[in-house]
């Protein structure tokens, strides 16, 4: 069934929503890639998305408006959508396609690459065991980011997300080594301003130069969203899995993602799940956030932080409840925090990072008392909340002494803890004496997470 | 054999005509490249196929291939410590072929032909042998015999010929047998249909408990050999990490983990850390006795669903043996999406949520393969699939289908509480949401090996944790002050089983792992603090006091201060307890009256 490439057809038949159907056409692969041209000599991209006898189904990125039944033609490529990617494309901006919008020539591919990537072969990843220190206490002290790690913000309307994702991309580091993150941004129907401010915040920290910007903004057609993220990813795995970088992947806003996956869903008329998002969202998530990781036998690392925001703070809500099964974990802002001035307004307890197991946080990788202090932060502080919430209704007065050293100890913990600069870079040393100091307000006997020789070596006895 | 031709395509759904004459799941091999895939619809000559790899770049018109075969499994020596997908191809054989990416088309053998294996007869010329009849050894890996039978769906019949002990390929003829002059070879392996369940002559009551070494599962809610249970919980609640404390300590002779939909890096966590870790049972590496089938999240879809069936079909291959199989499912929702997806392909009528109407049976079908039971054959064995679902609602909803259709097919629920995992209670198992089945059927065995009082010891426990539940509702509205002396007291006590007992470090050397015995003396040691502490109450010793004894800490501590082989230093403990007590009751008898000072 060999065809020449770039057979073109004029026999569309419909269109609706960002599908265009076209007919008596032969030889069509599913996943293939389209050019389609519009009556006036535009052309636009697309990809088939089903193909049956004479018939295929085809997915226009750029959206379908101004197209015409009789007019339009659609050009099949005879390969799925690819990506040339080379070292050169760091320090340059592309589109949500991948095409250079910085005014400078395309760079030179070095390889051409499928967008959708293979998955990796699970035997041959390398367990994530290097700890980033992102200088924010909240993270490194309770949550710490590991090397090929995806670890996405769960955020809300008009939250600091943007500002805390920056922060991270300039402030990452693993201490000891002296490499340095590429950072490839992706943004995904973000607004000009949110993306200037990346752009400018990596400009400031002189990291543009190895970082490489996709931008899909809020007015650029909604179904190239879903090509967005991945265009960013094959160019990440390029860099880290062929090229040795440690990449640092921020992507914002994954909910912009979700609607653009609804929206060419229903336009297929496919049976809803849950909210109307297709079925298989949690499957095409993952095909994004699985890419992430760490190979065997290679130097470079793929680490993930996607953002998204919660509709309506709902944490339940399907993207972010998919995303939380399939991330490593979560950091998830609070507004309540926000309120109170605290920045970053994490809100630990419902955040975890998975990878924060004994062989991260061990003696030789950071401290060996790391551990230890977190879980006690977690379940001391866990305990404050508790307390306040009840002292709301009953009121200090029906609280006993201790109760109320725990209260005391939840706004310190917060205050002195949570909060900090955006431009206050923390070593983890200086997040764990901070900890030590707080958690030394509390008595001693309080503190059954931490070992006794733990507790003799830091437990601060004076500040009681 | 049948070849027909593709005529659409869409994801993992293909469609073909001339197909007339196939079967339902007969696996088929789809276009020019012959990926795997199963018929899951016929209509007229046209068959519906879920083809089992990434379909980009297939076209109408690619030829698509019958087999005659439905899904098979191949089984023999060599499973152990293999990483399979969902339709068992060998991961690491692939990685060797085509790199550290998964490429489609890739056709390797399951478990290895060429390796030489040391087979023992057990049978010699002139026997009669049925299906199931033993009728060699080998050793697999040094923990486990691997037996060969005659396959179940053999006619069996007299031994004409078999080899002598020594080295031979699985490919290799091993026994020859006769049945009315029709002769069959017999090799050291079979393939089996994983959607049909492996044959066996009866099924027992499930009385042993399956020992996990997880305090809050062994001694609240035990799980039994040959019992089906599940976890369901919202993401955040360390369902994976319980998952994988069960994989490393159950006392099973054979674990079979399925990582259904989920991330590469816990696969990858298994790997790595499996083969460093040491059985405790037997002292050799944990990866010697497991098997995994690893489809994650971005592999494709349809081999997430067969991944369940390929999971079960070679649990229940080494029950046959004798052996006791512990089979862990990560997850189960992940796996009736996947159902979901393909009859959404079909535009098949959804039923609650898009999910098929047929989840419910398909469950039941799944969960039903579980059991404690005679395997078909001679000399007689005992074997048992224990089947542990992990079940991911979405939003932590367990009102949605998959649990509650979930629910009706189990008999243990270990439910998982995001408010426990948010304050860093791990095992984050909600102890009054939690059930199992099977208390009463395993006490006899608790009572016979451990001590005879192990039910009404249980039964006091579980009591103060029921009573704090019920104080913690007043507390809500009136504040702990409220309360009398002796119910703060339950609500101490509770606070610190839940820190000391219930709560249980994966992560800790000593703690991560709790022997029957041990798990006896901190319950013990529990309920004496109690008793002891309630006595003193009523002899007039302040709250106060006992809230500030030091023992305390100590008795929290102790799950991760005495080691299982100390168990000695509870005694000790005890004594100490004791003591305190005394002084404390002494003081309160000797100073009448403190207020007077």
């Amino acid at each position: 069934m060999a065809r020449i490439a770039g057979v073109e057809y004029s026999t569309v038949r419909e269109i609706k929503g960002p599908l265009m159907v076209v007919e008596n056409v032969s030889g069509v692969a599913y996943d293939e890639l389209v050019e389609v041209e519009t009556g006036s000599g535009e052309k636009r991209l697309g990809r088939v998305i089903e193909v049956g006898m004479g018939r295929a189904v085809i997915q226009v990125f750029e959206g379908t408006q101004g197209l015409s039944i009789s007019e339009t033609r659609a050009r099949f490529l005879g390969r799925p959508m690819m990506l040339g990617v080379s070292e050169e494309m760091l320090g340059r901006i592309f589109d949500g396609l991948g095409r250079p919008i910085d005014g400078l020539p395309e760079p030179v591919a070095e390889e051409y690459r499928d967008i959708n990537g293979d998955p990796i072969n699970p035997n041959e990843r390398d367990y994530p065991s290097d700890f980033i220190q992102t200088g924010i206490s909240a993270i490194d002290g309770m949550n710490s980011l590991v090397r090929g790690q995806k670890l996405p913000i769960f955020s809300g309307a008009g939250l600091p997300h943007n500002l805390l994702a920056a922060q991270i991309a300039r402030q990452a580091t693993v201490p000891g080594k002296e490499e340095e993150f590429a950072v490839i941004f992706a943004a995904v129907g973000v607004q000009n301003d949110e993306a200037r401010f990346f752009r400018r915040s990596l400009e400031d920290s002189g990291a543009i130069s190895r970082s490489a910007l996709f931008l899909n903004l809020a007015d650029d057609p909604a179904v190239e969203r879903v090509i967005t993220p991945r265009a960013a990813l094959t160019l990440a795995e390029y860099l880290a899995f062929e090229k040795d970088y440690h990449v640092l992947v921020i992507i914002t806003d994954m909910t912009n993602y979700c609607e653009s996956l609804r929206e060419i869903s229903s336009a297929r008329e496919e049976v809803p799940g849950r909210k109307g998002y297709p079925g298989y969202m949690y499957t095409d998530l993952a095909s994004i956030h699985e890419r992430a990781g760490r190979i065997k036998g290679r130097k470079g690392s793929l680490t993930q932080m996607p953002i998204l925001t919660m509709p309506s703070d709902d944490i339940t809500h399907p993207i972010p409840d998919l995303t939380g099964y399939i991330t490593e974990g979560q950091l998830v802002l609070s507004r309540d925090l926000y309120r109170k001035r605290i920045y970053p307004p994490i809100n630990v307890l419902m955040s975890l990072s998975r990878l924060m197991g004994p062989g991260i946080i061990a003696e030789k990788r950071t401290r060996h008392d790391h551990g230890e202090v977190s879980n006690q932060l977690y379940a001391s502080y866990a305990r404050a909340v508790q307390l306040r919430a009840l002292s709301e209704i009953v009121g200090k007065s029906g609280l006993s002494d201790i109760d109320l050293k725990y209260l005391e100890f939840g706004d310190l913990f917060e205050r002195r803890f949570l909060n900090q600069g955006y431009e206050e870079n923390r070593s983890l040393d200086k997040t764990l004496d901070i900890a030590w100091e707080i958690l030394s307000t509390l008595p001693e006997s309080e503190l059954t997470k931490i070992k006794e020789e733990t507790l003799k070596k830091y437990y601060k006895r004076s500040s009681i | 054999m049948i070849r027909g031709r593709i005529i659409w395509v869409a994801g993992p759904a293909v469609r073909a005509e001339g197909m007339l004459g196939a079967k339902m799941y007969e696996t088929v091999y789809v276009g020019e490249e012959k990926l795997i895939g199963e018929i899951i619809k016929l209509t007229g000559d046209v068959a519906f196929i879920q083809v089992y790899e990434n379909t980009t770049g297939l076209k109408p018109g690619e030829p698509v291939y019958g087999t005659g075969q439905p899904l098979t499994v191949t089984l023999g020596p060599g499973l152990i410590g293999s990483i399979y997908d969902g339709v068992q191809r060998p991961l690491i054989s692939i990685a060797r072929a085509v790199g550290s990416f998964i490429k489609r088309g890739v056709h390797v053998p399951p478990i290895p032909l060429d390796k030489k294996w040391k087979f023992t007869p057990l049978v010699k010329k002139g026997d009669k042998v049925g299906p199931g009849d033993l009728i060699g050894v080998v050793e697999e890996t040094s923990l486990v015999q691997h037996k060969i039978m005659v396959p179940p769906n053999s006619k069996g019949g007299v031994v004409v010929e078999v080899v002598e002990e020594g080295e031979y390929t699985v490919e290799e003829n091993i026994a020859t047998i006769k049945v009315d002059s029709v002769e069959e070879q017999l090799k050291m392996y079979h393939r089996w249909p994983v959607r049909q369940p492996r044959p066996f002559k009866e099924r027992f009551d499930p009385l042993v408990p399956l020992i996990t070494g997880q305090r809050v599962l062994d001694t609240l809610f035990p799980m039994a050999k040959g019992g089906a249970g599940c976890i369901p919980g919202a993401f955040g609640t360390g369902k994976t990490v319980a998952l994988h404390q069960l994989a490393k300590w159950s006392d099973a002779k054979i674990i079979l983990h399925i990582g259904c939909g989920e991330r590469g890096n816990e696969e990858s966590e298994i790997l790595t850390k499996f083969p460093e870790m040491i059985d405790p049972y037997s002292g050799k590496p944990l990866m010697e006795r497991t098997i995994l089938i690893a489809n994650t999240s971005n592999m494709p879809v349809a081999a997430r669903e067969a991944s369940v069936y390929t999971g079960i079909t070679i649990a229940e291959y080494y029950r046959d043996m004798g052996y006791d199989v512990l089979l862990v499912a990560d997850s189960t929702s992940r796996w009736a999406e996947a159902l979901r997806e393909i009859s959404g392909r079909l535009e098949e009528l959804p039923a609650e949520e898009g999910y098929p109407s047929y989840l419910s049976s398909r469950l039941a079908e799944f969960y039903e393969r579980a059991g404690r039971v005679r395997a078909l054959g001679n000399p007689e064995r005992r074997g048992s699939v224990t089947i542990v679902g992990a079940v991911s609602p979405p939003g932590g909803d367990f009102t949605e289908p998959v649990t509650t259709h979930t629910l009706r097919f189990i008999r243990v629920f270990w439910a998982l509480d995001p408010n426990l995992a948010y304050s860093r209670h791990y095992p984050a198992i909600n102890w009054i949401q939690s059930y199992s089945a099977y208390v009463e059927t395993v006490s006899k065995w608790w009572e016979d090996k451990i001590d005879k009082e192990w039910s009404k010891l249980r039964h006091e426990f579980y009591q103060i944790l029921r009573r704090e539940d019920e104080l913690l509702e007043i507390v809500r509205l009136l504040g702990p002050e409220a309360l009398p002396d002796d119910e703060k007291l339950i609500l101490d006590v509770a606070r610190m089983i839940r820190e000391g007992f219930l709560q249980q470090s994966a992560y800790d050397e000593i703690d991560s792992f709790c022997r029957p015995e041990k798990q006896l003396k901190m319950l013990k040691l529990y309920i004496k603090f109690y008793r002891l502490a309630y006595h003193a109450l009523e002899r007039g010793v302040p709250l106060k006091d006992i809230r500030a004894m030091k023992i305390i800490a100590d008795i929290i501590r102790s799950k991760s201060t005495i080691p299982n082989d100390r168990l000695e230093l509870f005694d000790e403990l005890e004594k100490k307890m004791e003591e305190e007590f005394r002084r404390l009751t002494i003081s309160v008898s000797t100073t009448p009256s403190i207020g007077g000072r």
